[in-house]
């Protein structure tokens, strides 16, 4: 009972937060938004027992990543939207495309779920254990990730650097 | 079966020199190339001789084959020759008269363009004539009929720089094209009905078909069919347009073609089917009418024409619808000697006009001729000679075949008789009027300016000499002796051996209405109203044009309307432009061209690519550089994706 | 007791919101955030398969889709960085052309 209310709850917040998103002008305010998804989403996490993931969604995600996206944004100066006609098809055709899928999969989710349920805090994602996961299954992924994240930082820092210093707009290697 | 004449060495060799000519010629000397091709047609010739020498020992008609050709079932063509009486004097005239001219050309084109290619052509013709004339069978035959043709078309249009000369070429060949097609009906009616297109066969099939009387039966369609294919080739009325304008090519392609040798393959063709004809008296009417008709409607064409080949031309389509009006009214060897002795002096008159046209630097308008007696006595002597006999005066070749086509004629039907003499007395007329123009009087030429003689050169040599000159010695002995030829050619009438020699092909199978000879008197009576009417025409056209030459003139201007209209050939050429040739050119190039080639055939092509055009156009559209499209694109197309795999899943 | 489906609807309408987003807005930068949600939309779905079948390596993934999604974001915006430097622009319909 608790449970679903929890999850409807911070549900409710989680769509409110998307949608406030797509309603938005401004980018700041999209990406305060984004915050307040990415929050709810945590709890979520939490309510399904992965208090580990919820841990890194708030410190990487919430706390990162859009920290970033905030700096850039104020970096750049973006101001509010202009309305430009921009394209027909995106809006002809993507937005019905993606309402039908997503209508699609939730009735095939609906009619052929099976009655699976989730109990609160179902499975206990403890640090302990994802570690053992990540060091041992998942060691290769782990390590290629890190070199991932490492070359990403080189990337973002030759691409983001001053036009005397190399070139413009070098692809990413 | 008496042992082989080798006759197909005949054609062949003539096709030799063709090739060696053609193929190398262009490399050769003048004096090579003439002598390549006088060597194979004298070859011709001389086996042609060899053939008459062994002609006695021979059982006739004397059969050779060749090769087999075609088989299918029942029906059977062998590349074959036939040899008798008429194809021997055809081959005599065609190799002979061929020669002579072969070597006059010589002369006559020595100072032309293209020599080699004329005479690889005047070969090739020569090949297809002797073909022609030796076949054994009718599709033989046929072969040559129109390779004749295409011989034709190649030298009409010798100088085919000339629209005039091209555009000559082409009709001569369109118009045979349409007699050609009668031909080859007949041909088919005799393949479907009697089995073959062989002589032999085809003749005694005939044998064994009721004379028709009445109606239109088999042999009458047959015979009608074959007599428009020989109204094509020999220019009878209505497909006699063609032989006027054939003039523009060299004269010795006039002379040899268009008067000896191709026009005449109609009325031998008709010949050779006396069978057939004999039993269609339907049909022999409507060539003994044609032929007439067309005697008496070129001959006043003929009175009024000023160039010189045209006369001749005219002449020609004249002399030809004599010969079918002998062979309507089936005096089938009356209509050959009559063939043979015009080859004789109408090629001399054609070979004798070139002279003429040699000797003025080109010129072929004959009011602009004259007096030329004193400065070319030799031209003179050998085309008055030739016009004597074409007028049939007594004594010379054409006075016989003339009179005994004319006898044979009232027999039938005395009309035809009348209608003859007024032709023959116009034929008188006009011949002497050109001989008058052309040699009597002052002369009216250009020659004394010099250095332009003459601007109606079609090509024709054009010296820009002083005065007019005669022509070379190669050039003039083929006429002298084609004018002894036009002498004595006729006498072999005396005695009636000609007929007899003939009479194994014709005798026999009369089967035309028979009439009772007429008596010795009424004969000589016969021959003298003609004798009198060449005779008349001698005077008239001697009062016209030498005592009174102003005369003429004011008569022209008096007719009027009429005149205009003779003069301009009774508007025949118009009359069919308008009625077939133009809507047949503007249908092609609006139908056919624009319709179909442009609007079909390029349209379905253009087309294509245009619209692989429009297609990628549109398809274009698709790859703006908007992030946002293409993520829509992406979307639409994930979804579709979605609902595949559900849909998949769920049946 | 909460059906795994309930989760993954919820997952279904953040993913969409995410894809709308990326229809609709203009800004790049709000573009790339909605890129981000469709992540965390996924990442949902992730944990809720992980609980229903009692396999942690659903959470796992959802580590790594974190940090390459770190990652990402931290090259896009750089990218991002600079091309605004040579368009002078955060529209995304004015840059539609490869040529500068």
């Amino acid at each position: 009972m608790l449970h679903l209310v929890l999850f409807l709850v911070f549900g409710a917040i989680c769509v409110a937060g998307a949608i406030n998103l797509l309603a938005q002008k401004h980018p700041i305010s999209s990406a305060l938004s984004l915050v307040v998804v990415m929050a709810s989403l945590a709890v979520e996490y939490l309510l399904l027992g992965a208090e580990f993931v919820a841990a890194v969604q708030v410190i990487v995600y919430a706390g990162a990543v859009m920290v970033l996206f905030v700096f850039v944004i104020m970096l750049l100066n973006a101001g509010e939207e202009e309305r430009t006609s921009g394209s027909r098809i995106a809006l002809l055709l993507g937005v019905p495309g993606v309402l039908a899928g997503g209508l699609l999969v939730a009735w095939v989710l609906i009619r052929h779920s099976g009655g699976n349920a989730v109990a609160l805090g179902a499975l206990p994602g403890f640090p302990k254990t994802i570690g053992n996961l990540l060091f041992h299954e998942f060691l290769l992924p782990f390590e290629v990730t890190s070199i991932l994240v490492l070359i990403a930082i080189m990337g973002a820092v030759v691409l983001a650097s001053r036009p005397e210093a190399q070139e413009p707009a070098r692809k990413e290697n | 079966m008496t042992d082989s004449l080798h006759l197909w060495l005949i054609p062949i060799l003539p096709l030799i020199g063709t090739a060696i000519n053609g193929f190398f010629g262009k490399r050769f000397s003048r004096q090579t190339v003439a002598a390549v091709a006088l060597t194979f047609c004298g070859l011709a010739f001389a086996m042609a001789l060899y053939v008459t020498a062994r002609i006695s020992s021979l059982e006739l008609p004397h059969t050779e084959l060749l090769a087999h050709w075609i088989r299918s079932g029942q029906f059977m063509v062998n590349f074959d020759f036939y040899l008798d009486q008429l194809t021997l004097v055809m081959l005599l005239v065609v190799t002979g008269v061929g020669l002579l001219i072969h070597i006059y050309s010589v002369g006559y084109m020595w100072e032309e363009g293209g020599f080699y290619r004329f005479f690889s052509y005047l070969n090739l013709f020569m090949f297809f004539m002797l073909t022609l004339v030796l076949a054994g069978n009718y599709l033989q035959m046929f072969i040559g009929w129109e390779g004749v043709g295409l011989a034709s078309y190649l030298l009409i249009g010798f100088w085919f720089t000339k629209d005039s000369a091209a555009s000559a070429g082409k009709k001569a060949f369109i118009v045979n094209r349409i007699g050609d097609f009668g031909f080859l009906i007949a041909l088919f009616l005799m393949i479907k009905h009697l089995g073959s297109l062989n002589f032999t066969d085809v003749f005694s099939a005939v044998a064994k078909y009721p004379v028709e009387t009445a109606g239109f039966g088999l042999l009458t369609s047959i015979g009608l069919l074959l007599m428009v294919g020989a109204a094509g080739k020999s220019a009878q009325v209505p497909l006699y347009v063609w032989l006027p304008d054939a003039m523009e090519g060299p004269t010795p392609v006039s002379a040899l073609i268009h008067a000896a040798t191709m026009v005449t393959a109609g009325v031998y063709m008709v010949a050779r089917s006396h069978a057939i004809f004999n039993h269609a008296p339907n049909a022999l009417t409507v060539v003994a009418v044609v032929g007439t008709l067309t005697a008496l409607f070129a001959a006043t064409i003929g009175v009024a024409q000023t160039d010189i080949k045209k006369v001749l031309a005219y002449s020609t389509v004249s002399q030809l619808g004599y010969m079918f009006m002998a062979c309507g009214v089936a005096a089938y060897s009356a209509g050959i000697f009559h063939l043979m002795t015009h080859a004789f002096f109408k090629g001399l008159l054609f070979l004798a006009a070139g002279s003429v046209i040699h000797a003025v630097g080109g010129e072929q308008d004959m009011r602009k001729m004259g007096g030329l007696r004193q400065y070319i006595p030799v031209t003179f002597a050998t085309m008055a000679t030739a016009t004597l006999a074409i007028a049939g005066i007594p004594g010379f070749a054409g006075f016989f075949s003339k009179d005994e086509i004319l006898l044979h004629a009232y027999e039938a039907n005395p009309i035809y008789w009348v209608l003859g003499v007024f032709t023959a007395f116009l034929t008188s007329f006009y011949m002497f009027r050109l001989l008058f123009l052309t040699f009597f009087g002052e002369y009216r030429g250009a020659g004394a300016e010099g250095s332009h003689g003459g601007g109606h050169g079609h090509g024709e040599q054009d010296h820009g000499h002083g005065m007019p000159h005669e022509s070379p010695m190669i050039m003039l002995v083929p006429l002298m002796i084609l004018a002894m030829l036009s002498v004595i050619g006729g006498w072999v009438w005396f005695g009636g051996v000609f007929e007899h020699f003939m009479a194994p092909v014709f005798g026999g199978g009369e089967g035309a209405a028979t009439r009772e000879a007429v008596s010795k008197t009424l004969e000589f009576t016969l021959m003298g109203v003609s004798t009198i009417a060449a005779f008349l025409g001698w005077f008239l056209a001697l009062f016209l044009y030498v005592r009174n030459p102003a005369l003429p003139q004011e008569i022209a201007s008096a007719l009027g309307g009429f005149y205009e209209a003779v003069v301009h050939k009774y508007y025949v050429d118009e009359f069919y432009t308008t009625l077939f040739v133009k809507p047949l050119v503007d249908g092609s190039t609006r139908i056919l061209w624009h319709g179909v080639d442009q609007g079909v055939i390029d349209a379905a092509v253009n087309d294509t690519a245009d619209g692989a055009r429009h297609l990628s156009d549109a398809a274009r559209q698709m790859q703006s550089g908007n992030l946002r499209s293409y993520a829509g694109w992406v979307a639409a197309g994930g979804a579709l994706v979605l609902a595949y795999m559900v849909w998949m899943g769920v049946r | 007791m909460v059906p795994t489906s309930y989760y993954l609807i919820l997952s279904g309408i953040l993913f969409s919101c995410g894809v709308i987003g990326f229809l609709i807005k203009r800004n790049i930068i709000t573009i790339f955030m909605s890129i981000e949600l469709m992540l965390n939309g996924v990442n949902l779905s992730f944990v809720a398969f992980a609980a229903q079948w009692h396999h942690l390596s659903g959470q796992v993934f959802v580590f790594f889709v974190m940090v390459v999604a770190a990652a990402e974001a931290a090259v896009g915006l750089a990218i991002i960085i600079a091309v605004f430097r040579t368009r002078e622009t955060l529209n995304v319909d004015q840059v539609n052309l490869l040529k500068l």
